[in-house]
């Protein structure tokens, strides 16, 4: 059947065969049979239609019949980055890399080794010089016959970010990535990361998906991350792009022994955005918290997909994921639990809750929970619900304007999640975008982390209280 | 100060308050007393501005300003403080920054700056030596997991935090120990002046002996069927409201 993504399929296929030597450049051995499976995968499977259950309320054919450019080679040769941002937050140092428009930019390296043994860069770098790691873990989580957008980032891999944390270490400093899309055209990116973590290793990790111009970019990015026993990772995704911009983001964690994960993402804006968040908890005693928030108006659509897989016994994972929608905004929540036929005791939860403030808004919230032990704890829940009068009356009768008690409750209601941001700066961070979010002062120039010096002009995101 | 004349009240078609006339002068306790479901708390509610009530008939004058048209923080700001007889609870917004953010409206209204830090936190300790309350409580969410006397409890320590002019406190001293209604009706007789007013809306004649109203009315049906001094209150404790049933019809 002939579709009207046909086109950027044709093209990207075409692009493929012909920048082939480009692509497979820095492969190890042995990858290449990786990206000709993926590639075929992509083929088969094609892009994501409403057809499949999982994208059932997130049609992205519209998305996927613009044109877009595909970059084979970085162009950061000659990039100032101090011109595109500096960091700015006070008490939060951190390790910044970044990929500017899915490439990884360099300062002097595009691979650094840090005095910890910690090493981080060049997704491209590695596989020159790491093939043994990038064999043993490339593709080994991600789910390439799931979609065709997995197939075709593991096809198309080419640059990202790489991080490798060794057995027993702590990596020092916060690593923060930022991925900036700034380009005259429509860019299709495909990013891939990989993270591994040795055994008993900490890391924090911010991750924000920001946009510099007004462009409509797409981004289809694949994150694995690799938690040896009794690793310990607090991730966090940010995104804050602007309105023309899709962001399908897919990320893959895999916990052994004793493992602690805690993912987080907070989305601020974006035209769309896609999180398919899968986390497989594969040696027991682990645990994973993955929390959400989203904040959306206008248009905007965003849609998490969590699964979580119990792969093995005496595991706990607990969800929890928060959304305020104004407008036309819509969002999906789904929320998948398997637990195994090996997996007792599992403790499992998953809580979904949303306000609405407007009858235009639509929330599509629905749990799936699979569950093959008998000796398990599970419980899902989900509320889609309004601004609570009598909470709203309370605050009034102190003397609090409506528009501020308003603004206390939504904020209250988003602090839920924000509470569990276990580092502090960050958080005081994040508390004050999402409260500049809801005051509608949020521009998407204003960086997650960082300040941007681009003084493009301002976006206006505004969640209009009055119409209550 | 308020001055309420033949205030007809419905919710949702049905009549609440039937024709309620009441005065209250700056400087006087008032106590409003009367049986289960007679309309006392939707007095205090239509007064504190709260929505879902059709004013029918009637006015309510709050310093000869029309109060009915005015928003429910418009009230607060002019000194209306309603002390719910079952506060809510909201998670998620701190006792100090939702105290914080109502002083400063209040002083935003009244045309100065935001409360400096420090004279903010010896309003708080002022206010939460006066009603006994500790720390632990002022640290958490607005009554979330707060016991029935703790919130109480919550109520005159917001009351002494904003100072009102009006101040009606609604079954305050329902679900209070005996100390805690001691130290609620400290708090009560400490924050009156000649310039200020209460209305306490009460089942027991117990508060009133701490304290000391310079009117009683009891409320029957939507009505103010008998008004009298404090001894009146110790009369329905000793006969109940039956007699005054009769004397109703
Ligand atoms: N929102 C509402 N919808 C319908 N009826 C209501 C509502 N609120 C109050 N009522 C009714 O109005 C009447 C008066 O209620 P109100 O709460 O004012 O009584 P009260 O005198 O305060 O009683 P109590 O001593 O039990 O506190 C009751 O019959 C009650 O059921
Ligand atoms: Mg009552």
């Amino acid at each position: 059947m002939m579709t009207d993504t046909t086109l950027l399929k044709d093209k990207i296929i075409d692009l493929y065969k012909a920048n082939r030597e480009k692509i497979t450049l820095n492969d190890p051995p042995g990858l290449a049979e990786i990206r000709e499976k993926s590639f075929t995968d992509f083929i088969n499977l094609d892009f994501p239609t409403p057809r499949l259950e999982a994208w059932k309320n997130t049609d992205i054919r519209k998305i996927l019949q613009r044109d877009y450019q595909i970059l084979f080679d970085p162009e950061n040769g000659t990039l100032d980055l101090d011109k595109i941002f500096h960091c700015e937050v006070p008490d939060f140092d951190t390790e910044i890399i970044s990929l500017y428009n899915g490439w990884y930019i360099y300062r002097d390296k595009s691979l650094t080794t840090l005095p910890n043994g910690t090493i981080i860069g060049s997704f491209a770098q590695a596989m020159k010089e790491y093939p043994d790691l990038i064999l043993k873990h490339f593709n080994q989580y991600a789910k390439s016959d799931l979609n065709g957008l997995n197939a075709l980032n593991t096809a198309y891999a080419q640059d990202g970010v790489f991080i490798y944390v060794p057995d027993g270490v702590e990596a020092y400093k916060t690593i923060q990535m930022v991925n900036i899309l700034n380009k005259e055209d429509n860019l299709l990116v495909q990013n891939r990361n990989l993270v591994i973590m040795g055994k008993n290793s900490k890391m924090t990790l911010v991750h924000c998906d920001d946009s510099h111009n007004f462009k409509s970019s797409l981004t289809n990015t694949v994150t694995e991350v690799y938690m040896d026993e009794g690793a310990n990772l607090k991730h966090y995704k940010l995104q804050n792009l602007n309105n023309e911009t899709s962001l399908i983001n897919s990320a893959f964690f895999h916990q052994e022994k004793d493992s602690n994960l805690a993912t987080f993402a907070i989305s601020l804006n974006g035209g769309m955005i896609r999180n398919d968040i899968h986390v497989r908890l594969n040696g027991q005693q682990s645990h994973a918290d993955i929390m959400g928030l989203y904040l959306m108006d206008k248009e905007q659509h965003v849609d998490n997909q969590v699964h979580v897989d119990h792969a093995v016994p005496n595991c706990t994972s607990n969800e929890l994921f928060k959304g305020i929608l104004d407008d036309h905004a819509t969002a999906v929540f789904n929320g998948h639990i398997l637990v195994r036929k090996d997996a007792q005791k599992t403790n499992a939860y998953q809580t979904n809750r949303n306000i609405l403030l407007n009858d235009k808004a639509t929330i599509n919230t629905k749990p799936f929970l699979e569950i093959y032990a008998d000796d398990v704890k599970c419980s899902h829940g989900a509320t889609v619900g309004q601004i609570d009068e009598d909470a709203l009356f309370y605050i009034k009768s102190r003397g609090i304007s409506e528009y501020n008690a308003r603004l206390l409750l939504m904020y209250a209601f988003a602090a839920e999640v924000i509470n569990e941001i276990s580092i502090a700066p960050l958080k005081d961070r994040i508390d004050d975008l999402v409260k500049k979010r809801l005051r509608g002062e949020l521009a998407v120039c204003d960086q997650c982390v960082l300040h941007c010096k681009n003084q493009e002009k301002a976006y206006e995101f505004k969640i209009d209280m009055s119409k209550l | 100060m308020l001055n309420i004349k033949n205030l007809h009240v419905a919710i949702e078609g049905k009549e609440i308050i039937r024709g309620l006339n009441l005065e209250v002068k700056a400087g006087e306790v008032h106590a409003i007393m009367g049986p289960n479901g007679t309309g006392k708390s939707t007095l205090a509610a239509v007064v504190a501005g709260k929505e879902g009530y059709d004013v029918t008939q009637g006015e309510v004058l709050y310093h000869h300003k029309d109060l009915l048209e005015m928003a429910t923080e418009e009230r607060a700001l002019e000194g209306i403080f309603l002390g719910f007889q079952y506060p809510v609870e909201i998670p998620g917004v701190s006792m100090t920054n939702f105290m914080r953010t109502a002083l400063n409206e209040q002083r935003k209204y009244r045309g100065l700056d935001p409360i400096p830090p420090g004279e903010f936190l010896e309003r708080m300790e002022k206010a939460k030596k006066l009603v006994d309350i500790h720390d632990k409580l002022t640290n958490r969410s607005v009554n979330e997991g707060f016991s029935g006397g703790e919130k109480k409890r919550n109520e005159i320590f917001q009351m002494a935090m904003l100072e009102p002019t009006l101040a009606i406190l609604d079954e305050t001293d329902s679900g209070l120990d005996i100390d805690a209604l001691k130290v609620v009706a400290h708090g009560v007789n400490m924050l009156k002046s000649k310039d200020n007013a209460t209305i306490v809306i009460t089942h027991y004649q117990r508060l009133l002996e701490y304290i000391i109203p310079d009117f009683v009315h009891v409320l029957f049906d939507g009505k103010i069927v008998k008004s009298g001094g404090k001894e009146l209150a110790i009369e329905l404790e000793e006969k109940g409201y039956e007699w005054l049933k009769a004397e109703a019809v």
